[in-house]
């Protein structure tokens, strides 16, 4: 009964609404006077058509994205045509062969004098000094980033993260500067003899270089440079852990320390190799402080205390006046081995952060 | 018995939770350490050696006392905004490209993936690569055939360009959808849609992108010792060798006078104040949430 009592209804309100709008707009039309409309299409005639001056804005930002590829190309090319009078002369021999004085008879593998060359004790160099640099920094950076994001009071956390921020912010020739006439000084009197008395026994540690200067402090620099990025990519993998992982593992009555292991740490560990990788990469190319404080000679020694030489200082110190052609080549080449190698280690950390930090679903075991 | 064991177990687990926040603090204070030694030397040492001399003379011959580093602060200044001029405009162009025309699309991806992977490549790399193209001589570019402060310029603009590219992408990926399609629904034709509109939007964020890659080549030495070279005399001559700041730091730090070491210690407190100075500018503009709320 009610239905049909509604029906009628509805349709009178609908007969009653719909000429309504349709009079409005005749009346609307009827009054509103015809300059208006014909202004409005005047004023957009007036501009002209944009699509030519969009497509040209479109294309000149196509073109400055696409010189980022260019610079890389650019870098490649340069260096492969700079350096193939080494290749030719060299080939593969350039990466580990050894050469001996024709006078003394001693090995030597960077001879500018006979144009003898070899990139060995570089890339020993830089591998050891690398190495060391993110054996100290990885436990640290970690550290720092489970008690920023984990432990610290509220308070804390903006400045540190802050100071973090900032010690990447400083140049390297200024932690150089700092290495030259602090650290080195605090190593050589005061950590090298104690590591030569109680390692020495290993070969790694003989204390037979007076000035301090050498892979070990080379490390240190290289550990205080790369610790910044390692943890604040830390920091930023595991705040992308989500909360329901922690909270989770402390409703089964884990500790803190259980509940960082299991539900942030294992969670959080590709992107946290990411983030070694990615300070391994800084490491590798790391220069002016690691060439102020190596000690720079074309060497290789077993004791960590011993000087020595990376990549990447060997180019500071003598590109700018390298002796002939073929010297200017070889550090080119040596310059593109480092170029090559900085781009696979860069590309596998970013592929590695990227599939942490996007939200990929870390898997757990 | 079993509640002993479970106790015993308990104590082990709080014990062991207990050393792993200590382990925590202490590789804080372990972090922390250098670099309050850091500042420390620096304020102590470069500012008892710092003086007018220093803002208004140039380098004494070594050996001698006195001098300044004024040609090289003059020098990174000139390097720095050659270095902007080819940076910045090619970035944000970059930026606009990835946010605005290619969100999503594979070349897109490609280039944000080659622009990280750019800023990991050493810098001193750049500066072999900025030898081979602008020092050596070539039909192709000005000021070739030799060192010459417009290479120093091209190697740190190069290095510009990814920072400022992918800053200025998540800048203006933050602008709400809304803003743009207002603009376009008034009929504004596109590139100046996302030109007076989406960018002027981001632009505190852009700029605070544009500071932080300005900081970070403002340090930079490995790139200009073989492009700017350095110079002891003034010059503010593209064509010819030019002194910058770190460089010139670099160079006294490892000389044996100590009136060098003196002035290197000056040159670094300049700066880093001039570093610490754009980076907290930038911290503050965007901890002001001045881009917050339109996310």
């Amino acid at each position: 009964m009610e239905v049909n009592v509604n029906v009628p209804e509805i349709r009178i309100s609908q007969a009653q609404l719909q000429p309504e709008p349709a009079s409005a707009g005749e009346q609307s039309r009827a009054d509103s006077p015809a300059v208006e409309v014909s202004a409005i299409r005047s004023f957009l005639l007036s501009r002209g058509n944009s699509a030519f001056a969009d497509r040209v804005f479109h294309w000149l930002m196509v073109l400055c994205a696409l010189s980022i590829f260019g610079i890389v190309i650019l870098i490649a090319t340069e260096l492969v045509t700079g350096s193939q009078l080494t290749w030719s002369r060299f080939g593969f021999n350039f990466f580990y062969k050894a050469f001996t004085d024709p006078d003394t008879k001693a090995i030597l593998y960077w001879d500018p004098v006979n144009g003898n060359f070899s990139a060995l004790p570089f890339i020993y160099g830089t591998l050891v000094s690398s190495f060391l640099g993110l054996l100290m920094a990885v436990p640290l950076a970690i550290g720092v980033a489970i008690f920023l994001t984990e432990m610290c009071p509220g308070a804390l956390r903006g400045p540190l993260a802050f100071l973090t921020e900032l010690l990447a912010a400083i140049p390297s020739v200024i932690y150089g500067l700092w290495a030259v006439f602090v650290l080195v000084p605090l190593l050589r009197q005061h950590v090298n003899p104690h590591l030569s008395q109680l390692f020495g026994w290993t070969g790694f540690f003989n204390d037979d270089n007076p000035t301090g200067l050498g892979f070990i402090s080379a490390g240190v620099i290289l550990a205080i440079m790369i610790l910044p990025i390692i943890s604040s990519l830390t920091r930023e993998v595991m705040s992308a852990v989500p909360h329901s992982q922690r909270e989770a593992v402390l409703a089964l009555g884990a500790t803190r320390w259980e509940m960082i292991r299991t539900g942030v740490l294992r969670n959080a560990r590709i992107g946290i190799v990411g983030a070694v990788i990615l300070g391994l990469g800084r490491a590798l190319g790391e220069t002016m402080a690691v060439t102020m404080v190596i000690g720079n000679s074309p060497e290789i020694h077993r004791s960590l205390l011993a000087n020595g030489s990376t990549m990447a200082s060997v180019i500071a110190n003598e590109y700018a006046e390298a002796s002939s052609d073929l010297h200017l080549s070889a550090l080119t080449e040596i310059g593109l081995a480092l170029f090559a190698v900085t781009i696979v280690v860069n590309a596998i950390a970013r592929l590695l952060v990227w599939a942490v930090t996007r939200g990929t679903p870390a898997q757990i075991h | 018995m079993r509640t002993g064991q479970n106790t015993l177990r308990a104590k082990i687990r709080t014990l062991t939770d207990h050393a792993a926040t200590g382990l925590a603090i202490l590789s804080t204070i372990l972090v922390v350490a250098p670099l309050v030694a850091i500042f420390v030397y620096l304020i102590f040492k470069g500012a008892s050696s710092l003086s007018l001399d220093f803002f208004i003379k140039i380098p004494k011959p070594e050996g001698e006392s006195g001098g300044g580093m004024a040609n090289a602060i003059v020098g990174s200044g000139i390097l720095l905004g050659l270095a902007s001029l080819i940076g910045v405009p090619i970035g944000i162009a970059g930026g606009i490209f990835l946010s605005e025309f290619g969100r999503g699309t594979k070349l897109a991806n490609a280039i944000r993936f080659t622009a990280d992977v750019l800023n990991g490549v050493p810098s001193i790399v750049m500066g072999v690569a900025v030898y081979a193209l602008v020092v050596k001589p070539s039909r192709f570019m000005p000021f070739s055939g030799h060192f010459s402060a417009f290479s120093g310029g091209v190697a740190l603009g190069i290095m510009m360009i990814p920072t400022v590219c992918r800053t200025t992408e998540e800048m203006l990926l933050m602008v709400p959808h809304a803003v743009r399609e207002a603009a376009l629904g008034l009929g504004v034709p596109n590139w100046r849609s996302v030109l007076s509109i989406t960018v002027k939007t981001a632009s505190p964020g852009i700029i605070t992108g544009c500071m932080l890659a300005f900081a970070r080549v403002a340090g930079e030495t490995a790139p200009l010792i073989f492009t700017a070279l350095g110079n002891s005399f003034w010059s503010t001559n593209l064509d010819q060798p030019i002194a910058a700041l770190p460089l010139q730091i670099y160079v006294y730090a490892i000389s044996p006078y100590d009136d060098q070491h003196r002035l290197a210690w000056a040159g670094a407190l300049v700066l880093i104040a001039l570093i610490v100075i754009a980076v907290s500018l930038v911290r503050y503009v965007t901890s002001r949430g001045v881009l917050k709320g339109a996310s």
